[in-house]
């Protein structure tokens, strides 16, 4: 309802107050661009070193910030438990690391492992969820501390006496518990185990890690052609004028894309010597194709059953129940969706990162994903993949720059540090008070 | 029988027998361990008192309609800097405490106020925006904790920026109620001070619901619709739950802090949210209705069992926290248990 008065009132209004309307409404977005870009410019961090840090995290850590986007999908909010996800994901890793399965295999063995496991979890979560209607996040977040009690006392009390762990290393002095760190770089037997496995796995004598500039140049070939298509087939059929402006704006962007990358690439003289840098610019494809599968996935699920079931239960449990959905079966299934690419998500980020921080690894990543996913411009009831890629590009900028902002500004680098955590949970309040706000006005409207 | 079993159950609710049950085997266990049970028994004792106001601190929240404070940090950091202030100031001993409490109060009215404000505008969300609003307050204090222009040596660092993590209190106010009329029998310890000031607080909050202005903020919180119709002012009424809430965390972190001996600042007060809702909870109260006896009574069970149960384990199990990992399922349990018992309606 709310949506459709909201797009009849753009149809009538003029482009100045339209350009108006657009920037209130992404102006958490906006902000953050601003601050981000007033970040890097204080920091005085090199542009290579900035973007080399951006692309690693946004490789590790896109994953787990889509795996927030079904649970939206189903309207209930942003999920906080998928630090339970994540649990799941580092059982999985202690288990094929204690066996001493490294590389590919390894990784793959995790994922098998940690599927069932996550979804488990994320059934138990379902359900708990279901008897907390209305007040899903709160609750999904205090899922996520009281599992992480369940969780420390199984790898602090029960792996030794109850569960056998083989490598002595990775066992703490006294014989009952996990260390707080365990290397992923090798394993036990000095073998390498899953550090790296996905980043710059060979698959056919093939490195998979590949100049960024050079991936780039090739996605944007192909979707300026995609677009260039399209706005000649839209041409025949009547279609919106959004739907073409649309269109022009992404062809423009590719376009552009393709310009820059075969700058960097081919004609690096035009460039200054801090840019020509840019060229060495690696992307580990592997796990970049991960996160696209994923991405994929949830924007080819809208299309199914299952996708439409998930957004008529979003939309109104009470009208989906009398059509006949099982509302309570479909929210559990969303939320066990979650969870498990929650746990894959963790098992890449910890790939990359190359060391299991037992106790501490999964204790954030709800936070982080979840103020991703806001500065990139989602709410609790939409949130697109596109607004997780943004809002990971910006958090993540912020996340390299304030430390040495802090720095150069105030002559503290603790002060960026304390202002990055203070970005993180403030855009959360912001995001969910703002939302709260808007859905009281309306039911008084 | 069987049905007096079942009334029994009925009206103390499952989680709260579990954690009686609890609470008596870990006596037991003190016993049969040989532990030394009255210093034991002194520690329980001392943080109930500590905690006390703190739990106390739930009880016009969850009248006046917005449920658990999850904000309290913000009431806490109030204290923190009435604390700070009077250590500034120079005053030690009763004078210091006094002035703290005196200066921690205007500070977390208009802080309150603000924030009561705020949460009139996203009713149906409070606990969730109050837990993140209180952890962007505490990361922003913490930012403030390296500027703000303290200069008492007991405060900074002796070389560097900004102000010590933690901050002794022993030249100040420091076990200032603790002190009071203390009762030293052995190694049994009471400290009267302090828990005649919990129930001093506690019997002003208590006269404070039966007054015109208590019953009226309880109506408000327990049938908005109906207040409203019968000539309250809901949403005032509902901020001054929140100030009075605010200002008895600020009070209740002085308390706290005089007989722990320390402030601590930075991320120190981020979760000390949690295990006052938690203690409130045990004690019977739910996110709808709270009484001060579901204070007392939580938190000398929660506070209790947590601090008996760290030894009583640790003569079991070498090595690691278990009563620590004990706390976070127990805390976190009971609050999860409460939103259940909350929402689920259709």
């Amino acid at each position: 309802m709310a949506e459709v008065n909201i797009e009849n009132q753009v149809e009538e209004k003029t482009l100045g107050q339209r350009i108006v309307r657009t920037i209130l409404q992404n102006s958490v977005t906006i902000l953050f661009l601003i601050v981000c870009i007033g970040g890097i410019y204080a920091s005085k961090l090199p542009v290579f070193f900035i973007a080399n840090e951006l692309l690693t995290r946004v490789t590790r850590n896109t994953f787990l910030v889509l795996a927030l986007i079904i649970p939206v999908m189903a309207g209930m909010g942003l999920n906080f438990s998928i630090v339970v996800g994540a649990m799941a994901g580092q059982m999985a890793i202690v288990a094929v690391t204690n066996w001493g399965i490294g590389g590919l295999p390894g990784t793959f063995l995790a994922f098998a492992i940690s599927a069932p496991i996550a979804l488990l979890f994320g059934k138990g979560t379902g359900i708990l969820l279901n008897k907390t209607k209305g007040q899903e996040m709160i609750a999904s977040m205090i899922v996520g501390y009281f599992s992480n009690g369940l969780y420390q006392l199984l790898f602090l009390f029960m792996v030794g006496p109850i569960i056998p762990i083989a490598v002595k290393g990775m066992v703490l002095s006294h014989g009952v518990g996990l260390r707080n760190t365990i290397d992923l770089a090798k394993n036990g037997d000095g073998a390498p185990g899953i550090k790296y496995a996905l980043d710059t796995a060979t698959i056919f004598g093939l490195e998979t890690k590949v100049p960024f500039f050079y991936v780039l140049l090739i996605g944007a070939l192909i979707g300026a052609i995609v677009f260039a298509y399209r706005i000649v087939k839209s041409q025949k059929l009547h279609l919106q004028a959004s739907e073409k402006n649309k269109n022009m704006i992404n062809l423009i962007i590719s376009v552009l894309l393709i310009i820059c990358s075969v700058i960097v690439m081919f004609a690096p003289e035009m460039l200054s010597k801090q840019m020509q840098m840019l060229a060495r610019l690696k992307l580990p494809l592997l796990t970049a194709s991960l996160v696209l599968l994923l991405a994929g996935f949830n924007l080819i699920i809208v299309k199914t059953k299952l996708g439409q079931d998930f957004r008529a239960v979003g939309q109104s449990k009470h009208i989906a129940q009398v059509s006949g959905i099982k509302v309570n079966k479909t929210r559990e299934l969303a939320i066990m969706l979650s969870t498990m690419f929650a746990g894959w998500g963790q098992i890449i980020f910890l790939q990359n990162l190359g060391i299991l921080n037992t106790y501490g690894s999964h204790v954030q990543i709800a936070l982080f994903a979840i103020a991703a996913i806001l500065i990139g411009g989602a709410s609790v009831s939409k949130a697109t993949v596109g607004q997780a890629f943004l809002g990971v590009i910006l958090f993540h900028t912020l996340f390299i720059v304030s430390p040495m902002a802090g720095k150069n500004l105030f002559g503290d680098a603790q002060i960026g540090e304390f202002f990055r955590a203070f970005v993180a949970y403030g855009v959360i309040g912001v995001s969910l008070g703002l939302h709260a706000w808007k859905k009281l006005m309306m039911s008084k409207a | 029988m069987g049905e007096t079993f079942n009334n029994v159950v009925k009206k103390m609710g499952i989680p709260r027998l579990i954690i009686s049950t609890f609470f008596v085997i870990v006596w037991i266990l003190v016993f049969v361990k040989d532990l030394p049970a009255a210093s034991l028994f002194s520690d329980s004792v001392r943080r109930f008192g500590m905690n006390g106001i703190l739990v106390l601190a739930m009880v016009p929240a969850i009248h006046c309609g917005i449920g658990p404070n999850f904000a309290l940090p913000i009431g806490i950091i109030c204290g923190i800097l009435g604390g700070l202030i009077s250590i500034q100031a120079g005053v030690g001993g009763l004078g210091g405490f006094l002035l703290a409490i005196a200066i921690a109060l205007p500070i977390s009215v208009i802080v309150g106020w603000l924030y009561g404000i705020m949460l009139n505008k996203i009713k149906g969300s409070e606990m969730l925006v109050a837990t993140y609003t209180g952890f962007a307050f505490v990361s922003l204090m913490s930012i403030a904790w390296i500027k703000l222009p303290f200069t008492h040596p007991e405060m900074r660092w002796p070389i560097g920026e900004g102000l010590r993590v933690t901050i002794a209190l022993e030249s100040t106010f420091g076990y200032i109620l603790d002190k009071f009329l203390k009762i030293e029998i052995g190694t049994l310890r009471i400290p009267t001070g302090m828990l005649l000031f919990f129930a001093f607080m506690c019997f002003v909050m208590w006269v404070f619901s039966r007054t015109k202005a208590g019953i009226a903020m309880k109506a408000s919180g327990d049938n908005p619709k109906f207040a409203l119709a019968s000539g309250i002012n809901v949403d005032n009424y509902r901020i001054l739950g929140t100030i009075i809430s605010t200002s008895l965390g600020a009070i209740g972190y002085i308390v706290y802090a005089q007989s722990y001996g320390f402030i601590q600042l930075y991320q120190a007060p981020l979760m000390m949210a949690f295990p006052a809702v938690a203690a409130i909870l045990i004690g019977g109260a739910t996110a709808k209705t709270a009484k001060i006896s579901h204070v007392v009574i939580g938190a000398f069970l929660f506070n209790g069992l947590l601090t008996i149960s760290l030894p009583v384990a640790s003569s079991f199990f070498s090595g690691g926290n278990i009563s620590e990992v004990f706390r976070m399922i127990v805390q976190n349990g009971i609050i999860l248990y409460a939103l259940t018992q909350v929402g689920g309606g259709e």
